[in-house]
């Protein structure tokens, strides 16, 4: 068994910034252990341009973006371990991993870092009629054989999802010489972004059929066909709307969730909002000591946002290491009002804040010309007017310490959307 | 005199415009909700550009090299600028920012190497 003061699970852009911060922090005792081989998480597969503006005010590809940090982690001399995935995390914050070439390491960690990130909502899940042929791929599985690994997944392709990524495939598969028949989502508006609808469908004439989707998968060893359909009101397939199309493969992009298997048996307790821990203002979970960060905690837009929360996780993991975190003081609960899902952190240690309170979450639809209020207690601290909100693009928020602390006795504080 | 409707990319609105051109020139942008989306049609509409990024085959691996327009290239020459690059070879040891084509199809803009391959790997 190892002694380690911070430990951090995953070396993708949360865990990379979570430990750059710990170190700078003051953090002498630190381990990063990523399962890939090589940092950089999903970020290495990335390699469309985009990331960066916030952080280092200039537009990056993924590798570059994660080079940066590896380089920071680098100079720093924090100790990585690739090729080791940890197999469980318990709550007296004893670790377990293995690794092809250490065998089965255990550590115990004065404070641990969840940056696990997320995985892709699989076939399985959507329940989509036919065999099981070959050629159905998510749409992140199907970036790493391409950017990473060099294989083409297939040359005619439906893409079902309009999430970023899938869209960024669309363009992606189009410059490595396959042709993209549609992009096809079951929403009447895309859950990508505008920029990429526009730079990545609209730019190379591919269709984006809002309000369909594929009602039958064709084909027994390789994919043949799909079939897609209208949809109604109630995401019911309209009967005779049905058009098939002749592909090799179709892409899925329909959503990602926070891979928390490991928090889950460390006892953390997980929101059904985000599919993430619960978390407070410093980012620590409901067991002590252990802190979550990037897409384990709630899945991002944007990495820039990744690396200034997974700083803060960092920072927070050090000081309770070192002892000077401070205990939980007056717990301030964090509620989703109408029009607002999954607001982090959901709880807020008032006494504890040293600076500003950052909130997120994502609007439950789109709004034009609406407002988001924060109320503490039913009293408002904060309105701010939106042109546009929706479920694709979560919403940032600061609110000053000292609008928090008088109001701070055990109450409720509230984010929703007035339209 | 003709029209042309595009999608401003400037925010998540993504509104609608529909853009006036008179040889070649923008004369009147409707449907824009702020500035930035007459700015935004300007250049779209007379000079649309693209940072494109791509892989290029690396001697001796399976796996590719990305690579990155260093400045934004004209739309219309993004398919020459891919079917040139593809027929790069990179050699490892490369550096993030190493210099794979000087001059891509005459559009003065180089191709640079966005991650690090070391001598070794594969």
């Amino acid at each position: 068994m190892t002694d380690i003061d911070t430990l951090i699970i995953g070396g993708g852009p949360a865990g990379l910034a979570a430990a750059v911060a710990a170190r700078e922090a003051g953090c002498e005792n630190l381990l990063l252990l990523e399962r890939d081989e090589a940092l950089g998480g999903i970020l290495r597969q990335c390699i469309h341009t985009g990331f960066g503006l916030h952080v280092f005010k200039e537009e990056l590809t993924g590798p570059e973006y994660a080079q940066r940090f590896a380089d920071q982690v680098r100079a720093l001399k924090i100790p990585v371990q690739c090729g080791t995935t940890v197999l469980d995390v318990t709550g007296e914050r004893v670790v377990t991993a293995v690794s092809p070439q250490r065998g089965i390491q255990r550590f115990r960690a004065r404070a641990i870092v969840l940056a696990m990130g997320c995985r892709e909502r699989t076939r399985g899940a959507l329940m989509i009629p036919g065999w099981r042929p070959a050629g159905v791929y998510t749409a992140g599985t199907a970036q790493r054989f391409v950017n990473l690994e060099g294989w083409m997944p297939g040359r005619r392709v439906v893409i079902l999802g309009s999430g970023d990524i899938g869209l960024i495939m669309a363009r992606r598969m189009t410059f490595e010489g396959a042709e993209v028949l549609a992009c096809v989502e079951l929403m009447p508006f895309s859950s990508g972004l505008t920029r990429n609808v526009v730079q990545c469908l609209d730019d190379y004439g591919i269709p984006l059929l809002l309000s369909h989707t594929v009602t039958e998968i064709h084909g027994r060893e390789r994919v043949e066909g799909v079939t897609v359909a209208q949809v109604d009101a109630q995401r019911r397939p309209v009967p005779g709307s049905e058009r098939r199309f002749a592909c090799d493969t179709l892409l899925l992009s329909v959503g990602l969730i926070p891979e928390n298997e490991l928090s889950k048996a460390a006892g953390v307790a997980l929101s059904p909002a985000t599919s993430g821990a619960v978390v407070d203002e410093a980012l620590q979970t409901s067991v002590p000591g252990l802190f979550a960060c990037g897409n384990v905690l709630h899945v991002h837009d944007l990495v820039d946002h990744v690396s200034e929360e997974a700083a803060r996780a960092g920072r927070s993991a050090a000081a309770y290491a070192q002892g000077t975190l401070g205990t939980q003081g007056t717990g301030l609960r964090v509620v989703d009002g109408p029009g607002v899902r999954g607001v982090v952190p959901q709880f807020v240690n008032a006494a504890r804040l040293t600076d500003e309170l950052t909130v997120m979450f994502r609007p439950a639809a789109v709004y034009r010309d609406a407002s988001v209020v924060v109320r503490i207690g039913g009293e408002e601290i904060l309105r701010k007017k939106q042109r546009i909100l929706t479920p694709g693009e979560m919403v940032r928020l600061t609110v000053r310490r000292e609008q928090v602390l008088p109001r701070a006795q055990g109450r409720e504080l509230s984010v929703e959307v007035m339209p | 005199m003709s029209a042309e409707t595009i999608t401003c990319v400037g925010c998540p609105m993504g509104c609608r415009l529909n853009v006036q051109l008179e040889d070649g020139k923008v004369t009147g942008v409707d449907g824009a909700g702020c500035g930035r989306g007459a700015a935004y049609a300007r250049q779209e509409c007379v000079c649309p550009t693209r940072v494109v990024t791509t892989l290029v085959k690396v001697e001796g691996r399976r796996a590719p090299l990305s690579v990155k327009t260093s400045r934004p290239v004209p739309k219309a020459r993004i398919a020459a600028c891919l079917k040139a690059i593809h027929e790069v070879r990179a050699v490892p040891p490369v550096r993030v920012g190493d210099v794979l084509v000087r001059n891509i199809c005459d559009t003065g803009v180089e191709v640079v190497a966005t991650m690090e391959i070391s001598k070794g790997g594969t």
